[in-house]
């Protein structure tokens, strides 16, 4: 008789899975490994709600694998290192974000890009080499090999803090891979939701003009008054987007649903870079000729590294950076997840798992 | 009233033209400016005949003026320099590209870009600084201002020089632009046409390994034994694709036509770049996926600045790179652009004005 998915694996476990595309969460028993040599087991106090969840959940992308615990912006302390730990002890502040393991001799792993690594291992919705799955963070605890741990700075809280695990390094790791964190340029922030919002946040710390672009007018007085960006667009009216033509040294576009590029492409100055950090389950329309006339560039970036989501880290908790969340119980994570399919939410839900998650 | 060509200006001059979106050219009679003071003017012995001269002589852009003197890939030997010009002499083997002017203050003009200049000037079916149309090289004479002019060193022959002038700045610039041109390095060249060819050479030249990625298969041997290109990939042929997946570090993509952008992005190793050349009339499919996966990159770029464009000329002649060229008589022209319509020419067509443009009385 095959090993129930409690029974396959060695710590008991307790989360809130979805079993079906529904993609309604309920209660969910399983188990994790026992805590080897190289890893650090969690107590986990916040997990962040990443709009990607809500993909998974729902099977958007056509590759999920039920039963699901999402939840990759995860916080918590430490209760067991393994003995070859090195990095953290028992009680330390930890995260993990969106990868628990990658095959460490590529040359991306040892560039220290574990989230390019073509054998990188998703913190759920994935496999480990042995076969066994890997269930998130809507759970009490997790074991994770040391190199995808991360020690959250003292003065960064947990709960505003778990966003970033994955938010926060998705709009860090680009800034500055693609240069975009010289003070005085201008960069504009297309979307602002959970990505949005926190890379107004940073880029406005790399001492940098912002301009949030969105479609939504009314988010015009946050975006300026609460979040400190310099101006607004509202993108859905042409004569804005007219009058900024040629204005930003860069965009990030943190859009998920499928958009037209091409305002955005002319927003750019030459040289102008736009890179697309949102998964649309439909491929977008690049118009060539802004790109060849103005020698302009669309690129991609994917979450980072542990090593650059350390430094990003300790980057936010230097400039006092944190998420602006909404915490919810895990008994209403069904009503945040239909929230958050509407934007409802500012700017992510962070679940407070440790108060809330019982058996 | 207005002017007739010929009557603009106060040096006559003679070509060939289109009249109309037939794209049929044809003897023309008009005139050139008087040399200015910053004016190099020359006898044009040769000019290459580019892929945009057809679409513009066909008004696919929609943008074109009739009469339409097309041309720019210009060479011949300086005439008259005006009083203020210090590079250039009467005698010296001189070429002209894509522009013949630009605003000369803008933060790009300043930064040697001029081709990205918001006011700058094309070589012909443009409006020049005094109102009048440009008219480019297919035409016996050529006037233009100092800065606009490159010099072409003894070493180079003028013929296969002049196709360096569009062709080969539009892909020498993505190269040092987009880091493609450190040896080692391996990239792909999508098309092997005008820009393609030449692409495989100056990649070559850097030190750079090279893959041709081609619809026709007949190119394969002309690629490996002629242009010296490493490999050589059918792009419909999926298995080839396959073996290739992640190897590239780099694609010069100089196809106009509308084709797939997903095959492409998964020749790239992660970090790769995609840069595109040529410009499809409609919107490309972008699939995101792999560009986030990957942190891969999709850019453009055009032609190149006169800084850079000179640098060219001065490699490809330190390097010999050579476009392969087919000469042909002014009178072929209009057999040549039906030619050229079915990319049946290895790989520019080039024009041998001094000797073969006759004035018509």
């Amino acid at each position: 008789m095959a090993k129930t998915v409690e029974e396959d694996k060695q710590q008991k476990a307790f989360g809130w899975a979805a079993t079906d595309p529904s993609g309604t969460l309920s209660p969910f028993y399983f188990s994790r490994r026992e805590n080897g040599d190289e890893d650090v087991t969690l107590k986990i106090l916040y997990c962040g709600v990443c709009h990607s969840d809500l993909h998974i959940l729902k099977n958007d992308w056509g590759f999920t694998s039920y039963p699901i615990v999402p939840g990759h912006e995860i916080v918590g302390v430490a209760t067991k290192v393994g003995k070859n730990v090195t990095k953290f002890k028992v009680g330390d502040r930890v995260g993990v974000g969106v990868l628990v393991g990658s095959c460490k001799t590529c040359e991306c792993c040892q560039q220290d890009l574990e989230n390019y690594c073509p054998r990188l291992i998703f913190t759920y919705n994935s496999h480990n080499p042995d076969g066994t799955k890997n269930y998130g963070g809507y759970s009490d605890m997790i074991v994770v090999d040391q190199r995808y741990v991360l020690l959250f700075p003292d003065n960064l809280p947990l709960d505003a803090g778990a966003p970033l695990l994955c938010a926060g390094i998705t709009v860090y790791s680009p800034m500055k891979y693609y240069g975009m964190t010289e003070a005085g340029k201008h960069l504009g922030v297309a979307g602002l939701g959970g990505l949005g919002h926190v890379a107004v946040k940073i880029a406005k710390a790399f001492g940098l003009k912002v301009t949030v672009i969105s479609s939504s007018a009314q988010k015009e007085s946050e975006a300026i008054d609460r979040l400190g960006a310099d101006s607004f667009l509202v993108s859905s009216d042409p004569a804005k987007i007219k009058s900024a033509i040629g204005s930003m040294d860069y965009i990030i576009d943190t859009v998920s649903a499928a958009h037209p590029l091409l305002p955005l492409l002319s927003l750019l100055k030459v040289n102008g870079k736009l890179v697309t950090l949102g998964l649309p389950n439909k491929p977008l329309e690049l118009p060539v000729f802004p790109l060849v006339s103005g020698r302009k560039l669309v690129g991609g970036s994917d979450f980072g590294g542990m090593k650059e989501t350390q430094e990003m880290l300790e980057f936010c908790a230097k400039h006092n950076i944190a998420a602006d969340i909404e915490l919810i119980r895990i008994d209403e994570i069904n009503t945040a997840m239909e929230r958050l399919a509407k934007s409802d939410v500012r700017y992510r839900f962070v679940i407070d798992v440790a108060n809330s998650l019982s058996q | 009233m207005p002017r007739l060509p010929e009557e603009e200006h106060p040096n006559k001059a003679f070509g060939w033209a289109a009249r109309d979106s037939s794209g049929v050219l044809s003897p023309f009679k008009f005139s050139r400016r008087a040399t200015g003071e910053k004016d190099v003017a020359f006898k044009v012995l040769y000019c290459g005949i580019c892929h945009s001269d057809l679409h513009m002589v066909k008004n696919e852009w929609g943008t074109s003026l009739y009469p339409l003197v097309p041309g720019h890939e210009i060479v011949g030997e300086v005439t008259e320099v005006g009083n203020k010009v210090q590079n250039f002499k009467v005698g010296d083997r001189v070429g002209v590209g894509c522009m013949v002017g630009s605003c000369r203050s803008c933060d790009n003009c300043k930064d040697n870009l001029e081709n990205y200049c918001p006011k700058m000037i094309l070589t012909y079916g443009a409006k020049y600084y005094d109102g009048t149309l440009t008219y480019g090289g297919y035409s016996d004479t050529m006037v233009a201002d100092e800065h606009f002019i490159v010099r072409i060193l003894d070493n180079l022959p003028l013929d296969s020089a002049a196709p360096l002038l569009c062709a080969g700045i539009t892909v020498y610039s993505p190269l040092r632009y987009y880091g493609l041109d450190k040896p080692g390095l391996h990239i792909g060249v999508v098309g092997l046409g005008g820009l393609g060819h030449v692409a495989v050479k100056f990649a070559k030249a850097m030190g750079v390994k090279v893959t041709v990625i081609s619809t026709s298969p007949n190119k394969k041997k002309e690629a490996l034994e002629n242009l010296g290109a490493d490999s050589f990939l059918i792009s419909r042929d999926q298995d080839q694709l396959q073996g290739a997946t992640g190897t590239l570090d780099g694609i010069i993509d100089t196809v106009s036509a509308q084709h797939p952008v997903l095959p492409l992005l998964g020749l790239l190793k992660s970090h790769g770049k995609l840069v595109l050349v040529g410009a499809p009339e409609k919107p490309l499919e972008l699939p995101v996926f792999p560009l986030l996966q990957g942190r891969k990159v999709v850019g453009g770029n055009m032609i190149g600045g006169m800084k850079e464009t000179q640098e060219m000329i001065d490699f490809a002649a330190k390097h010999n790179v050579k476009p392969d060229i087919e000469v042909i008589d002014m009178e072929y022209v209009n057999t040549a652009m039906e030619r050229l319509a079915k990319a049946d020419v290895k790989y520019r067509f080039v024009i041998d004005v001094g000797k073969t443009l006759k004035a018509t009385s």
